[in-house]
């Protein structure tokens, strides 16, 4: 074990295992109780996907940002700052700019013409059908990209943070939290899963806020000082510079660009986070609840700057790459270093009650869209009853879930930022050039949805199965391979261009026109919210 | 569409055609259009142009401003900063600009179409919007 002065200790980290799992132990029984007294009234399919549309904004928003702060945001970005110095933040930037596509263009519009899932919007003045389908396949790849890489999350931050580091050891609380997890979503529906989220993002941000003061404090408040502190540990002072990680190479350069593009133009687009303005009763709810999650997310990635550079001062890069978890330990490791057993005990439950709660809400957002995109309206024609209907959404978080805990098993151990970047890039290319065209383009076919959202979807998967981050490098899920003829870690550069492209063209060559009413419905809808303006009573 | 709607559709039988057509509901597209799309523009300009500052012209952002503080690193704060207020900026647009006309043209679908149940739901419909 490398010595440093300043260092954590990171056998001792085992001793706190117990206080871990205590503390965690403990957030799952408040939280279970809270949604066995919130899921009373689960009856119909919108009290089940929409949660009765009864949250108000600021709920809904902290719940958002909830959903939005998974393990990738906390625990990644802040190792990425601790290692990588400037260009860790960069992530924080894009995370957070990518809101404004949100609130200006997508939510309140949103709201206004769908009732669960993003294929209400998309297939509302196009042909139900194909539109459909396509629209609850790329949910499904999307919410299953995520939720592999936060199964995969769990499983190696708990290499570190509960001393468990051989593989069926890990596999078995892949298991639990997978368990846990399905419980949640079956008792508690879209209400339940809601109010996890909410107690989460309060406990992350509150826990990132008492480190960041704490911090800021032995720097005596001033962050040039603290930027002196990581620059002398690290013993390099272009930890402050931009080109750390990304500025080695042409090609590199071209790849941040594409996280880059990716970024701003996936959130918008994620189905999960779509799905939560629904659970509003309002349009205007809805825009309360983005300008919420925009302070609060804004927050939060202001407090990992602190906590990059703190932990690059106080614990050292060399020291956090060397701890199981790696890049991913140093939040922890911060804690540790902070406020020693205690502190680390409670980040650590707050990570884990991360990963459960991400998790949740990804599930649900499948559940439903297979329910109701593909089993009701396709499968069923429209015949199924509502109670069929949540029947069918039930049965499918149990089947998500176990395929979650298989995918996150065998994904155990491989590069999570790999699965993070696919959704978001799979997300901006298969779902966004639709979502906007839809809105604001009369003219916008079946057509060319349905070329856009395949298109997007399988060039941005295909671009990813070629590039090095499958094969070819040291760093590849399959290094004794090499078929990446594709340069780029990130397809976004490509995939999403070539998605808005597909979307203009599909439409232009299409000789059949759409409903003129329905295009007319939709957007005076959109706009005015007629019809939508009411909560569901009980 | 789904099998459950949300609630009785008290616009079901409205003509948004005739709607759409009307110079108010014109005016709250254009109003819409105009402050979305530049302002989309414009935030995607600067985080691109940022993105490629801090991709190509590295020197530049690692010119130190003050202390340990860089010009790349007040880039980014600033990006936080334009985040906040475009975010503060349209909600306040809204307020202003897009509810009072959106409202007005819903309660003039909901209220000529159903004149009773209309008239409940205008009315929690201001409640809603002024809260």
């Amino acid at each position: 074990m490398i010595s440093i002065p300043t260092a954590v200790d990171v056998a001792a980290l085992k001793d706190t295992t117990l206080l871990n799992m205590a503390i965690f132990g403990l957030f799952v029984a408040v939280t279970m109780v809270i949604v066995l007294r919130a899921s009373r009234n689960n009856k119909t399919a919108a009290d089940y996907y929409a949660a009765g549309r009864s949250f108000t904004g600021s709920q809904n928003g902290t719940a958002i940002a909830g959903d939005y702060l998974s393990a990738a945001s906390f625990l990644g970005i802040t190792g990425a700052i601790a290692i990588n110095g400037y260009d860790g933040f960069m992530y924080s930037i894009g995370f957070l700019v990518a809101w404004l596509v949100a609130l200006l263009l997508v939510a309140e519009l949103l709201r206004n013409t769908g009732k669960f899932t993003m294929a209400d919007v998309l297939s509302f003045r196009l042909k139900q059908r194909p539109v459909r389908i396509a629209a609850a396949i790329s949910t499904l790849a999307v919410c299953f990209f995520y939720l592999l890489a936060q199964m995969a999350g769990a499983g190696s931050l708990i290499s570190l943070l509960l001393g468990i580091s051989d593989w069926g050891g890990q596999a078995l609380v892949i298991i639990v939290v997978g368990a846990l997890m399905i419980m949640y979503v079956l008792i508690g529906g879209m209400k339940g899963t809601t109010w996890v989220q909410i107690i989460k993002a309060i406990l992350l941000i509150a826990g990132a806020a008492v480190m960041t003061l704490w911090v800021l404090a032995i720097y005596g408040f001033n962050l040039s000082t603290l930027l002196g502190a990581a620059v002398e540990t690290a013993n390099n002072p272009a930890v402050l510079n931009p080109g750390l990680q990304y500025g080695k190479t042409e090609t590199s350069k071209l790849d941040f660009m594409s996280l880059g593009l990716a970024l701003v133009l996936g959130t918008a687009a994620l189905p999960h986070v779509l799905m939560r303005f629904y659970t509003v009763p309002t349009a205007k709810e809805a825009r309360k609840s983005v300008v919420w999650s925009i302070w609060l997310i804004g927050l939060f990635y202001l407090f990992t700057l602190v906590l990059g550079y703190g932990a690059a001062a106080l614990v050292g890069a060399e020291t956090i790459k060397a701890a199981p978890g790696g890049v991913n330990s140093a939040a922890p490791l911060l804690a540790f270093h902070l406020g020693g057993p205690l502190l680390l005990g409670f980040i650590s439950a707050v990570a884990f009650a991360t990963i459960l709660a991400v998790v949740a809400g990804l599930t649900i957002t499948a559940a439903a869209s297979f329910a109701h995109d593909i089993y009701a309206s396709v499968i069923a024609k429209g015949k199924a009853d509502a109670d069929t209907e949540v029947k069918v959404a039930r049965r499918t978080v149990v089947v998500i879930g176990v395929m979650a805990i298989l995918g996150g098993i065998f994904a155990n151990g491989q590069n999570v930022a790999f699965l993070v970047a696919l959704a978001f890039a799979v997300a901006a290319s298969a779902n966004l050039p639709t979502i906007i065209y839809s809105l604001f383009w009369r003219r916008f076919t079946t057509q060319g949805a349905v070329w856009s959202m395949y298109g997007g979807l399988a060039s941005a998967i295909i671009l990813i199965a070629l590039s090095p981050v499958v094969s070819g490098a040291k760093t590849s899920m399959i290094p004794t391979a090499n078929f990446a003829i594709f340069p780029l870690s990130n397809p976004g550069l490509v995939s999403i261009p070539l998605a808005f492209l597909l979307g203009w063209l599909g439409t232009v060559l299409d000789k059949k026109r759409e409903d003129v009413s329905k295009q007319a419905e939709m957007e005076v809808r959109s706009l005015t919210g007629v019809g939508a303006e009411k909560a569901v009573d009980h | 569409m789904g099998t459950d709607a949300r609630t009785p559709d008290v616009a079901a039988s409205a003509d948004f055609e005739e709607v759409q057509t009307t110079e108010q509901f014109k005016e709250l597209r254009k109003r819409h259009r105009s402050f979305v799309f530049p302002m989309a523009i414009a935030f995607l300009a600067w985080y691109f142009a940022y993105v490629l500052l801090a991709d190509y012209a590295v020197g530049f952002m690692s010119t130190k401003v003050w202390g340990n503080i860089n010009v790349g690193l007040i880039m980014g704060l600033l990006q936080f900063v334009t985040t906040f207020a475009i975010t503060g900026w349209y909600v306040s647009y809204c307020n202003r600009r897009l509810d009072p006309i959106a409202a007005e043209i819903r309660h003039g679908i909901e209220g000529h179409e159903f004149d009773k149940t209309g008239a409940g739901m205008s009315g929690s419909a201001v409640g809603g919007a002024a809260k």
